[in-house]
């Protein structure tokens, strides 16, 4: 994976941090992330990022259990080994709904709990570049990536006066879980 | 330009003193990096005793068989029942915490539901010890499994309640496990980039899954969350209910009736809002986390327990009521010869039930009460015992006097392997837990620093209260979200 160059600024408080996103995205620079201790709702969309279709995965995933388990309840009970319980109905649906509730939920939350780890590359012994320390303690960290354009001290001057401190310049490695723009070579101004 | 709403002044804060996201992490984490008190280590070594303890017992009921414990004609079903669906209804508070709490956006659930969740993990695996070791041939246990298999292959009986619960307690077992540890990645990031020791920092950067606080992560984060949320919450009433099926399903007077789903899962929550009370009392203290387990959040779970209790006891009277006005004379011997009879071989064991489950916490209408530590803790214990008696008098009460009066003779009292088995799942559930407490944040560290500036005591005043706003105001801020 290429190397690449991003400028980097801390901010200690919430409402400087959306300002700067705001400012970063007026004047078009690559806005790489931004990193925080904890979610803060509406930096998603301060920053243009679309919203997560984790939760269609989610759906899917317990559209397959459900199907699975009625399906091969109702073959097991009914095709392959019927079973004459007291004489009563082989294809006993009010009997299958614990089942089929179950593992309904079994396959949404495995599944999209593997989808995340995917998505998010997070699996144990990955190792993956982090601009500041503290960006898991209470600093909100901002990466703008430099392009082959870009001045660096231009956009650190522009990160200070936007409120940032311990502002550094820092290579790293692109894994693709540093983000899905890196395929884009747009301004992230003009993505919605 | 508000990245917080407001909340009311009314509310109490949810985290106390003066704090700064630093502060929080600092609060919470510093625990895990020094070495363990003597405290934690007496008890520690006392819960793994309890443990070996267990293991014996079981030991002895693998090789012997389940004649090690003095299940007699008709009680088959005996203290190793009881334990179960106690434990499971206990690791039912974490999941209700985390889950229902999120979704009704209760502050207050930060604070706690780590610990709860953690307390709902170890508790379900308690209960998974019962009915697998009182197969009996133990190494059989896979057969509960539907795979292809060579008998037939032969499927397990669907229909079967004991198999609904297989995968009900699985099922729980798996979501509360992945929903805990998704919620602990970021934090244990958190303590991998405070780590200054080698292998801290190397251990801790395996567990937390290379987290790096990325926006979009946390907004994938956030959604998932949600997700798990709605799934648990009809999980976790889905699994005492089916559970109760194990029981209500079967046509033993005194089991069969239709209010055990509601009435099981009541006294889940309350059974484990007690344990959750228990735990959480000692482990502010040790912790000096009195600043973020605040008494509001003591006095919030009491509420919780006096509403539980009471649904719990109004269960109890329907039970009876219906056993009178139901003219089956079998279950109304169940009820009114077998428990309401005080001078009943097992009377005495109603009374308790009754005692420590439906008159004991309506002391908890007093504010006064719900906000003394002492009390709660001695509550919380009472609860617990009478939660435990409850499922005694449903399971002992119900069998010992079968249809056939010359095998009533016999007195059900356990052996000394049936009590070392109980006392060793108490040996797991408290090992687990002190090392969790040790090694792991036990307080969703990014949750508080979430709602810090929005309920922390330095942030409220500041703040503009809420009440004193015009609708107007109140409405284009609410709509105009940044």
């Amino acid at each position: 994976m290429a190397e690449k160059k991003f400028v980097v600024g801390s901010f200690t408080e919430e409402n400087v941090l959306f300002e700067a996103v705001k400012k970063v995205r007026k004047a078009g620079y690559k806005l790489h992330d931004v990193y925080t201790p904890f979610p803060i709702h509406g930096l998603d969309k301060a920053m243009g990022l679309r919203d997560t279709s984790i939760h269609t995965a989610g759906f899917i995933y317990a559209a397959f259990g459900t199907t699975t388990a009625l399906s091969f309840m109702s073959w097991v009970f009914t095709k392959d080994w019927p079973m004459n319980i007291g004489g009563k109905p082989h294809f006993a649906l009010p009997a299958f709904i614990p089942i089929i509730f179950e593992f309904t939920v079994l396959c949404a939350c495995v599944g999209m709990v593997l989808t995340f780890c995917y998505i998010c590359q997070l699996a144990p012994f990955v190792k993956k570049h982090h601009f500041h320390l503290r960006a898991t303690d209470d600093l909100f960290v901002m990466a703008i990536e430099c392009t082959p354009k870009t001045d660096e001290n231009e956009v650190s001057g522009f990160l200070n006066s936007a409120g940032a401190r311990e502002i550094n310049i820092q290579q790293a490695e692109t894994g693709w879980w540093l983000g899905t723009y890196d395929k884009d070579k747009k301004p992230f101004e003009t993505r919605n | 330009m508000a990245a917080f709403k407001y909340e009311s002044q009314v509310r109490a804060p949810l985290v106390e003193g003066t704090k700064d996201y630093h502060q929080v992490t600092e609060d919470i984490i510093r625990p895990i990096e020094g070495p363990p008190s003597r405290l934690w280590w007496i008890g520690f070594i006392i819960s793994v005793l309890l443990l070996l303890f267990g293991v014996y017992s079981v030991y002895r009921e693998v090789t012997y068989g389940v004649g090690q414990w003095n299940l007699n004609k008709t009680i088959g079903w005996g203290w190793d029942i009881t334990n179960f669906v106690w434990w499971v209804g206990i690791g039912h508070a974490g999941t209700l915490i985390s889950a229902i709490l999120l979704l009704f956006r209760q502050g207050w659930r930060t604070g706690v539901n780590r610990a709860a969740e953690a307390m709902t993990i170890f508790a379900v695996m308690c209960a998974g010890q019962f009915p697998i070791w009182h197969m009996g041939r133990v190494w059989m246990a896979f057969f509960v499994l539907p795979y292809p298999n060579t008998r037939g292959p032969l499927w397990v009986n669907f229909n079967s309640p004991l198999l609904w619960d297989v995968f009900a307690i699985s099922t729980y077992f798996t979501v509360s496990l992945l929903f805990w540890y998704s919620g602990l990645i970021p934090d244990l990031a958190t303590v991998r980039d405070r780590a200054r020791v080698k292998w801290r920092k190397y251990m801790y950067g395996i567990l937390s899954f290379g987290w790096t606080g990325s926006t979009k992560h946390w907004q994938r984060h956030e959604s998932l969350s949600l997700v798990l949320a709605g799934l648990s919450t009809p999980l976790v009433l889905s699994v005492h209910t089916v559970v109760s099926f194990d029981f209500a399903t079967s046509i033993v007077p005194g089991w069969h009736t239709t209010i055990f789903p509601p009435y099981f899962v009541a006294g889940a929550i309350f059974s484990g809002f007690a344990m959750v009370q228990t735990l959480l009392l000692v482990t502010r203290k040790v912790l000096h986390l009195e600043e973020y387990i605040t008494i509001e959040h003591i006095e919030v779970m009491n509420k919780v327990i006096v509403l539980t209790g009471s649904i719990v006891g109004i269960a109890y009277l329907t039970e009876l009521f219906m056993a009178w006005y139901g003219q089956n004379k079998y279950e109304n011997w169940a009820f009114m010869e077998n428990r309401l009879n005080l001078f009943s071989p097992y009377g005495w064991s109603y009374y308790l039930m009754m005692g420590c489950n439906v008159l004991s916490p309506q002391i908890f209408w007093f504010r006064k009460m719900r906000r003394n530590i002492f009390i709660t803790f001695f509550m919380s214990i009472l609860v617990n015992i009478g939660m435990w008696f409850e499922r005694f008098v449903i399971i002992v009460t119900s069998v010992y006097r079968d249809y056939l009066p010359s095998s009533w003779s016999t007195y059900y009292s356990p052996s000394i392997y049936e009590v070392g088995f109980y006392l060793g799942t108490f040996g797991l559930f408290f090992t687990c837990f002190f090392l969790f407490a040790k090694f792991f944040p036990v307080i969703a560290v990014a949750e508080i620093k979430h709602i810090l500036k929005k309920s922390g005591e330095n942030y409220k005043p500041a703040a503009e209260k809420v009440e004193q706003q015009s609708p107007d105001t109140l409405y284009e801020e609410v709509t105009h979200h940044h």
